[in-house]
């Protein structure tokens, strides 16, 4: 930019400042309507944002993270299914080969424990350890498991804080017990971690074991109508497509003719295909558009008044050698640096909305990666806010061009 | 070299009720740095109009006016509006102070629309500027707070403030009593003397008139030189031109 024109262009920004300054009581005032809007506009996006993780982390804790494949094996013709040590067999060298540390099988099921006011059954999922990072299991308190967990004497146990209020809130650094109850007798089991509540009535009763663990105390199964657990692998996602018919492949020929084997992703970007919270977004941000455009009415209505009561002053700046464009260019960035300003404050509300320790501590319950402030959102905010005070500023700056320097001066 | 120079110059307007009216008639009028003159005539014979032209806020119907060597219509609105800005200081009657801003913002206003060192360093230049003229400790009052005197000097200070080499006055002691006028036409000639610009002051007060080197009358838009023997004449007998 040349000199003389950056000079113009601070120049004009300093006489708008002024302006605002000594006006500052009805600029204010004009302004609060662009600040909530901006506040609505960036919180939305910003919400959205976090939302948007709450509802991913929430799929990654059903099924898994981008990508989880599922594998199923069964007779095509009888629909009997492998032996369990079969497909463990199977499932565990295709893996092995292929360098997948990642996998899981799950059993569900559920167990009996012993509670202060008496025996109650609880739902159970044997898992392997990797579950938890693969489902983005968090924790309100202790540790998932560990490798070391296996060669424990008493089994672990990880329980949903429902369980864990129900014991009396037993401090975990003292390694705190819960007994299973088996037909031989009750087992204690120790509790090493707590997962958040999920529900308000205290109903969530969920426990989760290792599978060796959970074998030993998991009910008798039919034998005619063996469960097998759910296996699962997280694979790169980009190498998923890829992978899924050499595993398919792998995992039949290791269970030998007859049996069908499926391999196939189930986390939620195999299927998720539209933003769910595309039409809350769409509701808010259309809400936060309405008040800027009332905002900036109340911007432009003010600014009009504003300058038809500066017509003398135009003229007194024009006779000092104010060119028509920099008159034009400074009523206008009156507009734009008071929106500027008033969106700067309406970003930082939303940040304080957001971010603050209080709003954190509960999306915490629910997200594990709070993703932070996105950029975007208070870009958007400024933008819009820019933009409106650019249009506001419009009327005036070509009000203001067309006064005539003598009669502003007799004015 | 003339650094103002019209030559059969008039500016009419035209009326509502379709006729014509000649503010100004075949107005000649040479002007150089250093001049200093004097335009005295009643109210509505052209003597705004006039200051208008010569400071480039307005332009003539016909004939022709040069502004430092270049003819007016060779100039467009934005050169013009820079010119007046880089050459030209103007005080008003009223003073025309902006309300609201200090001292020293009103006198850093002209220095808004300079490029450089003078844009830059306005406050400094501001600031010495209204040392010049006795309102350095003034600096942060508003016009408000400023008695007539006082403001007169800021607007002063506001016209000198970018060097100019053309000062139009229009009337700038009357708004103020005889002997503050007198101090601020004493103030105002010896900084356009150590500026070394012209200053062109319009006056109904023979003693202002008075301090001028050359002395000229509007009569229905046409302007005579008049000698400054009778002005000061008028002057020690106390007369109104």
């Amino acid at each position: 930019m040349k000199a003389g024109l950056w000079a113009a262009f601070v120049g004009a920004v300093v006489e708008a400042w002024a302006e605002l300054r000594i006006h500052k009581t009805q600029v204010l005032l004009s302004l609060i309507g662009v600040g909530v809007a901006v506040t609505a506009l960036t919180g939305v996006v910003a919400a959205g944002s976090i939302a948007t993780q709450a509802t991913v982390e929430g799929f990654e804790r059903g099924s898994g993270r981008p990508a989880t494949v599922a594998v199923w094996a069964y007779n095509p013709v009888t629909g009997e299914q492998p032996s369990k040590t079969d497909l463990d067999v199977a499932f565990a060298t295709a893996m092995e080969r292929y360098g997948v540390t990642y996998t899981n099988r799950t059993m569900y099921g559920g167990l009996s424990v012993q509670f202060p006011d008496g025996v109650m059954g609880i739902s159970a999922f044997g898992v392997d350890q990797p579950y938890g990072a693969m489902h983005r299991i968090s924790l309100k308190q202790g540790a998932w498991f560990t490798d070391r967990d296996a060669l424990r004497l008493a089994p672990a146990i990880v329980v949903s804080e429902e369980i864990w209020e129900r014991l009396g809130s037993p401090d975990l650094r003292v390694d705190p017990t819960i007994g299973i109850v088996t037909p031989t007798g009750t087992v204690d089991a120790i509790i090493i971690g707590v997962t958040p509540k999920q529900s308000l009535d205290g109903t969530y009763l969920q426990a989760y074991m290792l599978n060796d663990d959970y074998d030993a105390f998991a009910p008798p199964q039919d034998p005619n109508y063996p469960q097998l657990p759910n296996y699962e692998a997280w694979v790169p996602p980009e190498a998923a497509d890829q992978l899924l018919p050499i595993l398919q492949r792998d995992i039949a020929a290791a269970l030998g003719e007859g049996w069908q084997v499926d391999v196939q992703r189930q986390d939620y970007l195999a299927w998720q295909v539209d933003d769910p919270l595309l039409v809350p977004k769409i509701v808010i941000t259309g809400i936060a558009i309405l008040v800027m455009a009332l905002g900036a009415l109340g911007l432009l209505n003010i600014a009009l008044v504003s300058v038809r009561h500066r017509i003398r002053e135009i003229g007194i700046r024009r006779a000092f050698g104010a060119t028509a464009g920099r008159v034009f260019f400074s009523v206008m960035m009156e507009s734009v640096v008071a929106t500027f300003v008033a969106g700067l404050a309406g970003v930082l509300l939303a940040i304080v909305l957001i971010r603050n320790p209080l709003t954190e501590s509960l999306l915490a319950l629910y997200i594990q990666d709070i993703p932070g402030f996105p950029i975007e959102a208070a870009l958007i905010g400024l933008g819009a806010a820019t933009l409106v005070g650019a249009l506001a500023g419009l009327l005036p700056a070509l009000v203001a061009v067309r006064v005539k320097v003598i009669d502003a001066i007799r004015y | 070299m003339a650094f103002v120079e019209l030559e059969g110059v008039t500016r009419s307007i035209d009326l509502p009720d379709g006729g014509r009216l000649d503010i100004l008639r075949g107005v000649d009028l040479r002007l150089e740095i250093g001049d200093h003159v004097s335009i005295v005539g009643r109210s509505g014979s052209g003597k705004s109009t006039l200051l208008n032209l010569l400071g480039l806020i307005d332009t003539p119907t016909s004939g022709r006016l040069e502004f430092d060597g270049t003819p007016l219509d060779e100039l467009d609105a934005g050169e013009r509006d820079r010119r007046r800005g880089r050459d030209v200081g103007f005080i008003f009657q009223q003073f025309n102070l902006l309300p609201g801003r200090t001292a020293l913002e009103n006198v850093v206003t002209p220095l808004l629309y300079a490029t450089g060192t003078q844009f830059w360093k306005r406050d400094k230049i501001a600031r010495e500027m209204l040392e010049r003229v006795g309102l350095g400790a003034r600096a942060s009052s508003t016009p408000d707070q400023l008695s007539g005197g006082e403001q007169q000097r800021v607007a002063i200070a506001r016209a000198l403030v970018r060097g100019p080499r053309l000062i139009l006055a229009d009337e700038p002691t009357g708004a103020l009593d005889v002997e503050t006028g007198a101090t601020v036409m004493e103030l105002l000639d010896s900084a356009a003397e150590q500026a070394g610009a012209a200053l062109i002051t319009i006056t109904h007060d023979p003693n202002v008139a008075a301090l001028a080197s050359r002395h000229y009358r509007l009569d229905g838009g046409v302007l005579h030189e008049i000698a400054s023997d009778h002005v000061r004449s008028l002057a020690a007998t106390g007369a109104t031109l």
